[in-house]
Formats: C-alpha cells, structure tokens, sequence
C-alpha cells in the first residue's frame, strides 16, 4: 500500500526546503587558524586554559588520528572531506561573564530557537510560539508551562555561552557545567571518567573529537540524588566553515536518576559542515540515565547541498548492577547521519534501551542504529526503531546485539520497522545478532507493518474513514517512541513528526 | 600473497592452468578470476560478507588439486548416497570432483533431458556454456572466483522447454580419502514451463581433511517448476564452499533447500535473482552442528522485478562448540513493486558454549511492498520441555521432540515425500548420534 496523501503531505512540511532554524547570527567570532596542526590542539588548549594533563591527552589523541583511516562501511556516499579547510574552534568575541552579559545577538537567537536562556522568563514559561499551545499543559507535575523548569547548557559553536539553573542545580548535589570548566573544577573526576567509555582511539570521528573538542556538558549527579528537573544542552553551529566537537560526560553516581536532553540547529550553507561529537554517559550501581535528541541540523537543500554532516560517537556504560541507559533519538537534520547510540551492560541485572525515530527526505542519508553488548549477568535490552524515508533519501538501520559467554539470562527484544514515501528513495536494515551463550535469548523483528487489515476493519466498522482509521493506528504506532520522549521536548517531536506510517517495509 | 595457503592456491593455479579443460576464451575467463583472487586473497572479517566466516584463519594450508580417482576410490563411492534412503534418483557420481560415468545413471533419459560432464562439454566447446557459464555466478566472490579458476568437471544439464522429468536428478559428490582439493561447477538449464528436482550431496570420509568448492549455475525458464536441495554431509574434518546461483524467470515456482549437518567448515553460498514477474519461491535450511563445527549459510535474494513472493526459512541446531552462522539478504529493487518477501532465521543452542551469528538484512528501494524479517535465538524453552516431562516423557526424548519440531518447521517446506522423510530420519539418526 502507497503512503497516502496525508503522510506525503505531512512529510512535505517537514521537507528540506522547509528548515525553519537556517538563520545566520551575525557576532564576531575569535577562531582559531583554518587547518589541524599540533598548533591547532595546543591552541584550542590554551584557549580553555587548560591544565597539561588535558592538552597531553589531546595531543595523544591528534597523534593516533594521524595514523588512522575514515570508516567507509556505513550505506553513505560523500566526496572527500578536507580536515584542513575547517575551522576547529570558533566563539563569540565577547565572552559572557555572567547570564546579563552575553551577547543580546545570541539570545536572541536562542529565544527564536525557542530556548529560554533567562531563569525569570523560563520560570514564567516563556510566550509560546504558534504550534506548542497544542501541548498538554497539566501533565507535567514539576513543570508547568511549555519549557517549564529545564536546565539549560547552550553551545554556540565551539563554546558553552551559558548555563541555567547552576545554583538550584548545586543544592541538590548535582554538578551542570561546560566541560570546560569542569576540567578546572573536578579535574578528578574528568580525569576518572573521560574517555573511559569512548576510549581516545575507539574511531577515526571520536579520536579527533578527542584531540579537538572544544565544549559541551558535564553532569554528576551525587549518590541517591534524583536530579530535581531535566536537564538540557542545546548545540547550535553558527561560524561558516567550522565544525563543531562538543564533548558530553554524564556520570550517575549509586542510586541516581538523571533525564537529559539534546537539541542541535545550524544555519542554512551551501558547504557541508561537520559535526563529529561524543558523549559518554556511565551509570553506576542502581543509576539510570535517560538521553533524548532532537537532532535537526541543516539538512541541505532540496538539490542535496550544503548540510551537516553528524558523524557522532555515543555510548553508556552500564557500570554497576542494576543500572539502566535508555537513548531516545528523534532524527530530522543532517545531511549525512553516522550514529550508533550504544549500551555496554557490563553490571549485572542492567537494562538498556535505544527508541529512535529517523526521517530522512531530500537528498538525506541516514546511517543510524544502536549498539547493545551484554556482558553482565541477566542484563535485558529493547530496542524500537522507525525510519521514515521519503524524497531521494537513504535510511539504514544497523544494529548489534552481542551477548558474551558469561552473559547468562542475557535478553533482547528489536524491533526496526521502515516506510518509504515515494519511489526514489530507500530503506535497508542491517542488523547484527550475535549470540554466544544459550541461556541468551535474542528476538529480532522487523515487521512489515502496513497496518492489519483487522485493525483497519475495526476502525472503518466505527466510522472512521480509511484515511482516519490509518492515521489512528498509525498514531499509536509511533508513540512506542514518542512517549519515552521527555514532556519539554515531546511537542517539538510531535511537530517534527506527525507523520503516518502506512504501508512500511520492515 | 600473504598467507601459506594462498601461496600453494597460486601455484596450484600456475601448474593446472594449461591443463585444465576449455578452449582460450574459458582460459581468458579464468585468469581473469584467477586475478581476482591474486588481488584479494582469500576473504578474511574484515570482508563484510566473510565477517563470521574468516577462511583466512579457518583455511591454513590449500590441498593439492585432486587426481583422477583411482578404482579403489570408485569402488567406495559406490556406497555413498545412504542418506537419501529409497528416494528413487537418478544418480549422476562424481569421485574427488571427476564425473564416474560407470557408476552415474545415464540410461533412458527421459524425453528432454540431456546431461553432461563439464570437462567433456568445456572440450568440446559446447556452445550452452558460452551463453551460459559464468553468467549468474557473481564474480566479484572470491569463492566463486577460485571456483572459476580451477573448475575441472561437473555436470551440465539441459532440460528443454515443458518436459517433465519425473526422478529427481542426483549430483552425488563424493570425495575418496586422499586430502586432496576438487573445484566442481554444475549448469543446470531449465527452459520454460519445465518441471525437474536437483539433488546435490557432497559425502566423503571422516578423517581426512579435503576441500571442496562446488559451485552450481541455475537456469529457470519462465513458468518452470524447479526444486533444488543441497545436501552437505562432508567427513567431519572437510572444508566445504558451495555456491548456488540461480536465475528465476516469470511465473517460474522455485524451491531450494539446505541440509547442512557434516563438514567441519562449511560455508553455503545462495545468489537467487528475481529476474521475471510473479515468481514464487520458497528458500529454506536446516543446519544441525556438533563438536567445533563451523557453518555459514549467507543468502541473497535479489528482487529485480514486481510481484514476487518469496518465502525464506533458516533453521540451526547447535551443540557443543557448534558455531553457525546466517547471513541473510532481501533485495528489492526500484521497479520491483508488490514485492513480498519474508525472513525468518532461528538458532537453538543446546550447549553453553555454542555460538550463533544471525544477520538478516533488507535493502529496499521501493515503495509498495511488504517485506520483512525475524530473527531468534535462543536455547530450548524449558516451559514447553515441562510440559512435555508433565507428561512422563525422559528428558532427551522430550529435547529431541522439540528439536525435531523446531526443524521441522523447515523441513516440510520441502514437497517431495519421499525426500522430507529421509531428511527427517537424518535428523533422528543426528539426535541419537548426539547423546
């Protein structure tokens, strides 16, 4: 069954040609030289003041660089990328002391993109814009309105301009800082856990992440603390010609909980920029750690030009017993899409879940899916995926699922389910299911869901008219991922994707 | 040329190469191969489709190119083909890769059939080959490309338009126990609207460590009925490629079939191509592994044109180190519209220290089309063993009952009686074999 009128139209809206972020802020910018040198590490070090052990782990990472090779194994095609006609580092001139001080350009641009950057105004509920006032306002108890009480990081190209919410934050034990600063302030710490998950060679795009990541979010939360409001970075690429590595490093100590949330917007460009990021998150005994993107980075025009390529290492280590990571992705932007939100379930008894939905159109490709390595004990993991193809796009889901020979009681549920909207598009699935122990018990689905006939029949037989009684089960059937969506970022969801999803390929 | 094995494989080439059969346009054609192989070498997990099947590591040394094989070797093979029971066959015998007419069933052939050896219609120029040979085996596996090279004998088989040949066709590969190497490649032509069973058995003794990489091209006609089965019950110490490439024309119904239970390397190659509309096919296995067994089934269906069904079902037993491996691939290209294709890959580990490797994929360009995959694994349910024990049936039995139901479910995809109740009993004989 084709995809019916509506979905294509709904699809359109969210078309390439449609990008609503693609705004320039015109600010002077302090870049570092174009190119990657040795000078190009020690300067963006000494920008950030950083102590030596910091620009000796660089420099360690910019030597094993050198030496290796671009992955070419994902289902993309993309010309040679110059790594020395990119800017590594670029930031706003003025550098913010405080909230009051920065530049009222940038806020500007934050407020347009919807992001409340002033407490007093995000406490109040910022003036919603046309199409958040479908959100349910009540149902969030700690919030309140729209972009109630989130903490927000906000990353202006190559720095972080500022953080909300530090001092309510730091009464409660929890420590919401660009890493930046926290290489100053909890040098121990950053030194415990950075790149202890991702380690500094693990591929070509996090070892030079390593090598020049500029900023990005650190968050500890203490032992037993439930972190009293989401938390949030929004990235936003701003420089021509740059290209962004921001840094995440999420620790949930015993006993935590922590939600945090990712949103990423860039300007309209002709040339492709890069983005190569990496986020370690790990959860210690009994800690869970939830991890929501928006990712909507320019995703080229409607030819296939200019857009961001997202070349983005993440990855959780479920650390001690009973520690749960669950990723939730919603994937619009890009011009290219290179991510494999991982778990590794090292601690006995962990759980860990990947939900993701990724539309693609134009020109697009996206080479996106999870890692889940059981190595624990009765450790559990599900993994959702729904991918939307549509224009001349390639969407790829690839997955591993591995358990190890002492992973006993190791489970996994998969399920990835696709639709192509139109004729020049595709979609494929790769999945990797690897089982080395027989009390593992591994399920994969990936189900051709044009929607049951019996389903359709149930509806019609109530009134529904065809395309309704679609669209209503359709609905229920992409919520599986959009409920696990925080309440903040679930009305964005809901705009980027009101999608239906008839007549899917598996 | 890095490794020992691929050392002796170049050597091998250069010493047979103008002895091997075929006028100077198949002497093109395997240098040609041969070149493909000097380049790449033998495939190794950083080769996405060799990933879980490293011949690199698992294929230390290359056996020397068979010899003709000698009386005692045919008398042997006299004995082979046990497996198939009563199945009424007609057998065509090959000894360590040779074609054995005394011992092969060429009488009465039924109106429409014509069978030969390769070597003979490579040195006769046989023009079937030119339009034929080569073509639907993909060049670009080394596999295939090694097969290419050093082909020396096989069987070539005609069946022409609307016949029906009643016996199943045997190929029954045979190895003696000399450790020796054969390359074997079949053609199977069947033009349309013809309906014929291919049987294809590889045995050999327990005890040597041979080679054998066989490949077969299969042709089906437009609104022919083909069923092909292989059977791979290679001596327990035998390394085993095989390939089959098929061509399935419009209308055409195509069953295939894998029994993998011998070898101690195995690695089953299936390259099926929807080339016609409205095609139905039902591509089905079953792998039962003991010891250190390795065996890697990888299966791509290509659906170049609209409204084919097919129907894919792969089923593991492993035990003990057992490592079984599937690789799967659904192809549906731009035009192939109203595609349905459906695939379902299921591993059952009897032994803590089995292996199973499952990678089904889909590859989908079009739009209207209902295709989909599952893949399980997992050991015996221990509700459904209860139940059974509930019921004052012994363990094993009630383990070999479900076993059996598992494959089964794989096995009856299988239409011909006589055939699905042979494979069945090799499945008991297996079970017992176990404890």
């Amino acid at each position: 069954m084709p995809a019916v009128q509506e979905t294509v139209d709904q699809v359109r809206r969210i078309d390439v040609d449609q990008y609503k972020y693609g705004f320039e802020t015109l600010i002077e910018s302090d870049k570092a030289p174009k190119g990657l040198s040795e000078d190009t590490v020690r300067f963006i070090s000494a920008k950030k003041n950083e102590p030596d052990w910091m620009l000796a782990w660089r420099l360690d990472a910019y030597k094993r660089w050198l030496t290796m090779r671009e992955p070419k194994w994902a289902k993309v095609d993309y010309g040679p990328i110059d790594y020395q006609n990119i800017y590594y580092y670029a930031a706003p001139k003025k550098a913010p002391a405080s909230l009051d001080d920065i530049d009222p350009e940038i806020l500007r641009t934050y407020e347009k993109l919807g992001i409340p950057l002033r407490e007093r105004e995000a406490l109040l509920g910022i003036r919603k814009t046309d199409g958040q006032n479908s959100e349910d306002g009540g149902a969030e108890p700690a919030g309140g309105n729209g972009y109630g009480r989130v903490a927000v990081d906000a990353v202006f190209d190559s720095v972080s301009v500022a953080t909300t919410f530090k001092a309510e934050l730091a009464k409660a034990g929890v420590l919401f800082m660009p890493i930046s600063e926290a290489v100053h302030e909890h040098p121990d710490l950053v030194k415990k856990y950075l790149g202890s998950v991702v380690p500094v060679s693990d591929n070509f795009f996090a070892t030079l992440n390593s090598a020049v990541f500029s900023d990005g979010s650190f968050v500890y939360v203490p032992p037993g603390v439930r972190c009293p409001m989401e938390l949030s970075t929004y990235f936003r690429i701003n420089e021509r010609n740059t290209g962004q590595f921001e840094r995440t490093l999420i620790i949930a100590d015993k006993g935590s909980y922590v939600s945090y949330l990712e949103g990423c917007t860039a300007p309209v460009r002709d040339e492709n920029q890069l983005h190569a990021a990496v986020v370690e998150l790990i959860a210690l005994d009994d800690a869970e750690i939830k991890y929501s993107t928006i990712q909507n980075w320019y995703p080229g025009d409607a030819n296939g030009k200019g857009g961001i390529y997202n070349f983005v290492t993440k990855r959780g280590d479920c650390r001690g017993r009973g520690a749960k990571i669950s990723w939730t992705q919603l994937e619009t932007g890009s011009a290219i899409t290179w991510k494999y939100p991982s778990c590794i379930l090292r601690g006995d008894n962990s759980r860990g879940e990947f939900y993701s939905i990724a539309i693609s159109n134009g020109y697009q490709q996206v080479d996106s899916g999870t890692k889940m390595l059981h190595l624990g004990k009765n450790t559990t993991s599900r993994i959702i995926s729904k991918g939307i193809a549509a224009g001349h796009s390639n969407n790829t889901y690839r997955g591993l699922v591995t358990s190890h020979r002492r992973a006993t009681g190791a489970r996994n549920f998969t399920n990835c389910d696709s639709l192509l909207i139109g004729d020049q598009c595709g979609a494929h699935t790769v999945p990797y299911i690897e089982t080395k122990n027989s009390s593992t018990v591994f399920e994969h689905e990936a189900t051709t869901s044009k929607i049951s006939e019996e389903m359709l029949f149930y509806c019609r037989q109530r009134g529904l008219s065809a395309e309704e009684a679609t669209a209503l089960v359709v609905n229920g059937f992409v919520k599986d991922v959009l409920q696990q969506l925080p309440m903040e970022f679930a009305v964005e969801a809901q705009k980027l994707i009101s999608v239906s999803l008839e007549g899917s390929v598996g | 040329m890095k490794t020992a094995a691929e050392a002796a494989l170049a050597e091998a080439f250069a010493a047979a190469r103008d002895r091997l059969p075929g006028d100077d346009a198949v002497a093109a054609q395997r240098d040609a191969a041969f070149g493909l192989f000097a380049k790449e070498g033998l495939p190794h997990r950083r080769v996405e489709e060799w990933k879980y099947t490293d011949l690199r590591a698992l294929m230390r040394e290359a056996k020397p190119l068979a010899p003709p094989p000698d009386a005692a070797a045919k008398a042997r093979a006299k004995a082979a083909g046990a497996l198939l029971g009563d199945v009424e066959t007609r057998r065509l015998v090959f000894v360590d890769g040779a074609f054995v007419a005394e011992l092969s069933d060429l009488a009465h052939l039924e109106e429409g059939l014509t069978v030969d050896s390769l070597a003979d219609a490579l040195s006769d120029n046989d023009p079937v080959l030119t339009r034929h040979l080569g073509k639907l085996a993909p060049a670009n596996n080394v596999a295939v490309a090694l097969n290419t090279a050093l082909m020396g004998d096989g069987a070539v088989i005609r069946i022409a338009a609307g016949a029906t040949i009643e016996r199943p066709l045997h190929l029954l590969f045979v190895a003696s126990a000399k450790p020796d190497a054969s390359f074997v490649r079949s053609l199977v032509v069947v033009e349309r609207g013809a309906r014929a069973m291919v049987i294809e058995s590889h045995e050999g003794p327990a005890g040597s460590d041979y080679q054998v990489n066989a490949a077969l091209e299969l042709f089906v006609g437009d609104e022919a009925h083909v069923d092909h089965v292989k059977i791979v019950g290679e001596g327990a110490d035998a390394l085993h490629v095989s390939t089959l490439a098929a061509a399935i024309g419009a209308h055409a119904r195509f069953n295939a079939f894998s029994f993998i239970a011998g070898g101690a390397v195995v690695r089953n190659q299936l390259f099926l191509k929807f080339d016609g509309e409205g095609v139905v096919a039902g591509i089905r296995g079953a792998t039962l592994l003991n010891g250190r067994q390795h065996a890697d089934t990888t299966l791509v269906a290509d659906h170049v044109a609209a409204d084919c069904q097919s129907r894919e079902v792969f089923k593991a037993v492993l035990d003990n180190e057992a490592h079984g491996v599937f690789q799967g691939r659904i192809i549906v290209r731009r035009h192939a519209q109203k595609t349905d294709a459906k695939m379902m890959t299921q591993a059952l580990l009897l032994s803590e220290r089995a292996e199973a490797d499952n990678k089904p994929e889909l590859e989908i360009f079009a739009d209207d089309v209902q295709c989909g995959h599952g893949a399980t694994s997992g050991a015996i349910d221990d509700e459904l063993k209860f139940y059974l024990l509930a019921r004052g049936i012994p363990a094993a039995e009630a383990e070999a009952l479900l076993i059996q139901a598992f494959l089964g479910e794989a096995i009856e995809g299988i239409e011909h009686a006589g055939l699905r109740e042979a494979l069945l009993e090799a499945v008991a004989a297996w079970l017992k074999a176990r404890k």
